[in-house]
């Protein structure tokens, strides 16, 4: 029972925290500054890990398509095969899973650490509302970061350094009906679905992170607890609302 | 600035608070006399800090009021809380500079939130500030790279970097040599008398609080011991007031913590 108790609480803070975040949106648009400093933060440095687990995710995807198509005859749809299993599923969710481990902890250990060296309380009794100075800027810039990291993941899988290079240069597929088979057979609401999960899981993953950092017990255990369960409940939450999105999206 | 121009700045009055089961405060009454240095002393866990949290509005007492200027503190909105502050600075324990600005970012922070002045004029008056507390040079080292010492002085101009009527000081002198120990509580009093501010200090280094203060207050239990000038508190006749001036270990506070049983009986009757 104080289990459930417990989670229930914390369910319900974290709310409170959200409409807070929310509410303090419209301020965090007017410095547009402190969003872009941390659109770096969080997007620009988690580029290459995006980029490189893109390419691999690609090279994998092509090589294992190749074997299962190849026993049918059609080798020539590889193309297809790699682009919808990325765009639809891998790319935001393995975006996701990344973007929690790297920006997601370091969100939360730097807001963490902020709160154990009275940072906060600082700013606080200058009269500047962290919420607004420190926390709304990194949650936009976790939701605008979130779906261009998933579209350059999508494109580095499909592209030159991940499927195309495996089925194409190793695997000797024509170079034009890779393309050209995508190109038929991807819709654009499949990349708007794509779009949409991305920024549903940049949300999560960002609101999930800042509310382990801004109530962190402010210790080094306490920032330490904040990051492991920052990684683990967002890695949970993006797998969860993952299936819940493509069920809803299921044709 | 409006200002009631009373004697008293901070007036607190019948003060409760209690962390979850334990009480902090039980009916406290403190003045804090405007234009003065006041201290309030007292053993380790006592509650100072959140004293100061409390007059902040960053917490809320159970029961009393805490009135700045004449405003009831915990009865106003956020946004006319906000306010207040920008009329109160307060310096941390450890400083609390922020670890990813320059030390003159950190002093151009508040005047940046909130003087809509041109950055050319904050430039002049983080520096002023800077200078004032001796570490103009400084200006583009970050926290890390400075003592502690000196991230206090940094932290002290950053919070009379919008001339605020009161500052508060939470253990200014706790783990500092000598000579910044000095530095600090001259600081301090200069800067009270140069800038017309009202200093509110806690601490327990007791000797140097009282040289630099006009009034004390000690406080233990949740309440307030005595109170007066430092020449009072000195003489005062309260034993536990003495015991905590001369720092002897058992008095009226024991050296013992309580135990459930009696040495005896612990030591011949195993475990229990």
């Amino acid at each position: 029972m104080k289990v459930v108790g417990e989670f229930l609480r914390g369910v319900g803070e974290a709310t409170l925290f959200l409409f807070a975040i929310l509410s303090a949106l419209p301020a965090a648009l007017l410095r547009p500054r402190l969003v872009v400093h941390q659109l770096y933060m969080i997007g620009m440095l988690s580029l290459i890990i995006i980029a490189i687990s893109g390419s691999f995710i690609g090279m994998v995807l092509a090589l294992q398509g190749y074997r299962t198509l190849a026993q049918f005859g059609a080798a020539s749809s590889l193309g297809v095969v790699v682009a919808f299993s990325v765009v639809r599923e891998l790319g935001p969710v393995v975006t996701a899973l990344l973007f929690a481990g790297r920006a997601g902890s370091a969100l939360a250990a730097e807001i963490g650490l902020m709160k154990a060296t009275d940072q906060l309380s600082a700013m606080e009794m200058m009269a500047v509302d962290p919420i607004k100075r420190v926390v709304a800027p990194r949650f936009l810039a976790g939701f605008i970061a979130m779906p261009l990291l998933a579209a350059i993941f999508a494109m580095m899988a499909i592209g030159v350094a991940g499927g195309h290079l495996i089925g194409v240069i190793l695997l000797g597929l024509d170079d034009g009906s890779y393309w050209s088979q995508i190109h038929q057979s991807l819709h654009p609401h499949d990349i708007w679905e794509s779009m949409l999960k991305s920024l549903v899981f940049g949300a999560a993953v960002s609101w999930i992170a800042l509310y382990q950092g801004y109530h962190a017990a402010p210790t080094s255990e306490g920032v330490s607890r904040a990051t492991t369960s920052t990684v683990v409940v967002s890695s949970l939450a993006v797998l969860a609302l993952d299936f819940v999105l493509t069920a809803f999206m299921f044709r | 600035m409006t200002s009631t121009g009373q004697e008293t700045l901070v007036r607190v009055r019948g003060l409760r608070f209690a962390f979850g089961p334990r009480p902090i405060y039980d009916g406290v009454d403190l003045d804090i006399p405007r234009g003065k240095v006041t201290a309030i002393m007292g053993p380790s866990g006592t509650g100072k800090t959140t004293l100061l949290r409390l007059i902040g509005g960053q917490w809320r007492p159970q029961g009393g009021t805490v009135e700045f200027d004449g405003v009831d503190v915990h009865k106003q909105s956020r946004s006319q809380l906000f306010e207040l502050r920008k009329r109160m600075g307060m310096l941390f324990q450890t400083g609390g500079l922020f670890t990813d600005l320059t030390v003159f970012d950190n002093v151009a922070f508040p005047l940046r939130e909130h003087s809509g002045l041109p950055e050319s004029m904050i430039r002049d008056i983080a520096l002023m500030k800077l200078e004032a507390v001796g570490l103009r040079g400084a200006a583009e080292l970050y926290p890390e790279q400075i003592s502690g010492g000196m991230s206090r002085r940094v932290a002290l101009a950053r919070a009379i970097a919008l001339e605020p009527a009161m500052v508060m000081y939470d253990e200014p002198f706790t783990g500092q040599d000598p000579i910044s120990m000095g530095v600090l509580m001259r600081l301090i009093r200069t800067l009270n008398q140069a800038l017309g501010l009202t200093s509110i200090i806690v601490s327990h280094d007791v000797e140097e609080v009282l040289s630099i203060s006009d009034h004390a207050y000690v406080v233990s239990g949740g309440k307030v011991l005595d109170h007066g000038t430092p020449e009072a508190i000195r003489n005062s006749p309260s034993e536990l007031v003495q015991q905590f001036l001369q720092g002897e270990p058992d008095g009226p506070v024991r050296f013992h913590y309580k135990a459930a049983r009696d040495y005896a009986a612990d030591l011949l009757g195993g475990a229990p």
